[in-house]
């Protein structure tokens, strides 16, 4: 079975395969929902891919805040904020070409500005008019954000639950921020009757089939490139700088740079997955800065792994898809159910599912090796050693480390 | 008194935290390629002093002078390194997530900037450097194990092989023998000394069979200053230190 291999593989192969997929999924969920017949067995809906595509710009968010948190012990509880002001630079992009079809019809006016009896475009809003621009936006707000805000707290070494709470602070101000009618950002209605994207009908099944292929895309390449930089020497730096921050110093890392580069690309991340999630949901509002959405975050990334590559797109994914059918079925206990699976990963699962997965693998490995020793041989101290051959480059909880396997 | 010709020039050095004089008008002068032995009770500094020469602390008064003319009450931690000072922690610091070699591979002497780290590949130069400092460290069978599957002693071993790594010229090294067996003492004691031959080294240490192994001059804290320097014999007979440290 794919999903046995998938599990199984280590963790360059399990990377390859989960790039593999995102492709795969990529070419043949628009493929079923245009080309196949509405009757057919294999076609699939509409909704779904509205609801999947929605799913993959979340994991894309997830794993941007893995690199942080998994990778550098840096606890964001903002990233929210970066997702929703990738996604704010899209909406930007979308208000501006609805044009004269507004329903006030100004031709230059998005309609909030005219009800607010603006009469010129605000200067932020110059330039949104091109794709180029706002996709150049999607990166850079976020991005810049990222920097400024890390420049400052890395340098001033804020750490551990301070770094968590100024996260959060700032997701929050800009939620109260972007409520304001006066901020140009059309207050707490936000942007939305979004028309075309780049000459489409966004409404458009075509369209939407688009966005979904771009969206899996875009997370295939976000996973390779978070693979490679976790692969290089930065990586290993970064994991040290996790582990003990005050080692790196003392070699002459400069560890705040360390940390600001991955917070950066970080952010661009969870920006460009914010810009693919508003043309598939249509509109962008303050709502999605509150520090709420933030936590929500950490929880996908958690339930799925941290500190893995796969894990935050799994624990995404499959929380998002609990939600939905929760959400429909017993809307009021959502929450609690949320909250009581974040205490039970923290409890039972601190390593999430694929870091349960790759422990259970090395026990199993582990008895296999051992039972295959008393066979053949009476020396079993030997055989033992592939027992603790961890899967995925980390070590089991509990199991004593011993040698792993050249990469 | 010249700071010609000196690794390391404490002068008048003092350092309170809440009123508490953790040093107290300190001087302290080590020469090109010597290795110092420091002693001292409990509090009499030692750590706090190690602080302040790799810029983890700031004195309040005094001079901090390194190589002759480097001062360096200017500078932070990762520039300290890479002028040259190692340190070695009191408890062994290693990155226990990486196997051993990746562990001196991050500590090898070279560019410190993040896109370098991105991009760049390991050379053969760099492989050369790793095997002579596992011929010196003596852990070269363990070279592909995770850090945290060492023993205690093997941590320390590491941790003076991440030092080393840097080509420091001078190496401040904490208490490497604690926790020890006693033929890892001795073996550390050789490895110390063959380090001392081409460079300059401080170490820490409570531990006296190890200190007389080292054989050198001695310099005994008490109270944030220097109680007494000389040889181990001159110092272990000084009265003051017998009363303060040793016991009587």
């Amino acid at each position: 079975m794919i999903s046995q291999r998938f599990f199984a593989a280590g963790a360059d192969r399990r990377i390859a395969i989960t790039i593999s997929i995102l492709i795969g999924v990529a070419v043949i969920v628009p493929t079923l929902n245009i080309a196949v017949a509405p009757d057919s067995a294999f076609h699939v809906p509409s909704y779904l891919v509205a609801l999947v595509g929605k799913y993959l710009c979340y994991a894309l968010l997830a794993l941007a805040l893995d690199l942080v948190w998994g990778f550098c012990g840096i606890l964001s509880l903002g990233h929210g904020a970066f997702f929703a002001l990738g996604g704010y630079a899209m909406g930007m992009y979308l208000m501006r070409q609805i044009g004269d079809r507004g329903v006030y019809a100004n031709p230059l006016l998005p309609d909030f500005m005219v009800f607010l009896n603006w009469k010129e475009l605000p200067w932020f809003w110059h330039g949104f008019d091109h794709f180029w621009f706002a996709a150049l936006m999607v990166m850079a707000v976020p991005g810049l954000l990222a920097f400024v805000f890390g420049w400052f707290a890395f340098r001033s070494r804020v750490t551990g639950v301070y770094l968590s709470i100024i996260t959060q602070a700032m997701t929050y101000a800009l939620l109260l921020a972007f409520f304001r009618n006066d901020m140009g950002f059309g207050g707490n209605n936000g942007l939305t009757d979004f028309k075309d994207i780049l000459g489409f009908n966004v409404q458009a099944n075509t369209t939407r089939s688009a966005l979904f292929a771009a969206s899996a895309a875009t997370l295939a390449l976000g996973v390779f490139v978070t693979w490679r930089i976790i692969g290089s020497r930065y990586g290993k730096l970064l994991m040290a700088v996790r582990d003990a921050e005050s080692r790196t110093r003392f070699l002459g890392w400069r560890a705040e740079n360390v940390k600001l580069f991955a917070f950066t690309v970080s952010a661009v991340m969870a920006g460009i997955a914010g810009a693919l999630y508003v043309p598939q949901v249509g509109i962008i509002n303050p709502g999605e800065f509150d520090p709420a959405n933030s936590i929500e975050v950490v929880v996908w990334a958690a339930v799925g792994g941290r500190g893995t590559i796969v894990g935050p797109i799994i624990g995404a994914v499959l929380v998002n898809a609990g939600k939905s059918w929760f959400t429909g079925a017993l809307p009021e206990f959502w929450l609690f159910a949320l909250g009581g699976l974040f205490i039970a990963v923290t409890l039972f699962l601190p390593s999430g599912i694929v870091g349960m997965w790759d422990s259970w693998q090395a026990k199993r490995s582990g008895r296999k090796a051992a039972a295959d020793a008393a066979d053949a041989t009476a020396v079993p101290e030997m055989a033992i050693a592939p027992a603790a051959i961890v899967r995925g480059g980390r070590p089991a909880a509990g199991a004593a480390p011993e040698p792993q396997p050249a990469e | 008194m010249s700071k010609a010709n000196t690794i390391l020039y404490l002068d008048g050095v003092s350092v309170s935290f809440d009123g508490f004089r953790a040093i107290n008008n300190l001087s302290l002068v080590l020469d090109k390629g010597e290795m110092r032995a420091i002693i001292g009770p409990n509090g009499a500094g030692k750590t706090t002093m190690m602080d302040i020469v790799t810029g983890k602390t700031r004195p309040d008064a005094g001079e901090v002078y390194f190589d002759g003319n480097v001062d360096l009450t200017r500078h932070d931690e990762a520039d300290i390194a890479m002028l040259g000072i190692g340190r070695k922690f009191q408890k062994p610091t290693v990155f226990e997530n990486h196997c051993v070699e990746d562990n001196l591979l991050l500590s090898l002497k070279g560019p410190r900037s993040i896109l370098p780290a991105l991009f760049s590949r390991r050379s053969t130069a760099e492989n050369k450097r790793i095997d002579d400092i596992f011929d010196i460290i003596r852990l070269g069978h363990r070279r592909g194990d995770l850090a945290a599957s060492l023993s205690h002693g093997q941590k320390q071993w590491l941790e003076i092989g991440m030092l080393l790594a840097q080509d420091p010229k001078l190496l401040l090294v904490d208490e490497p023998v604690a926790g020890m067996t006693d033929a890892e003492t001795e073996e550390t004691a050789r490895l110390l000394k063959q380090i001392a031959e081409t460079h300059s080294v401080i170490v820490v240490e409570h531990d006296m069979h190890f200190v007389r192994e080292l054989g050198v001059k001695v310099t005994c804290l008490h109270e944030g200053s220097v109680l007494s320097e000389g040889s181990l014999d001159f110092v272990s007979a000084d009265e003051r230190v017998v009363e303060v440290y040793l016991g009587r």
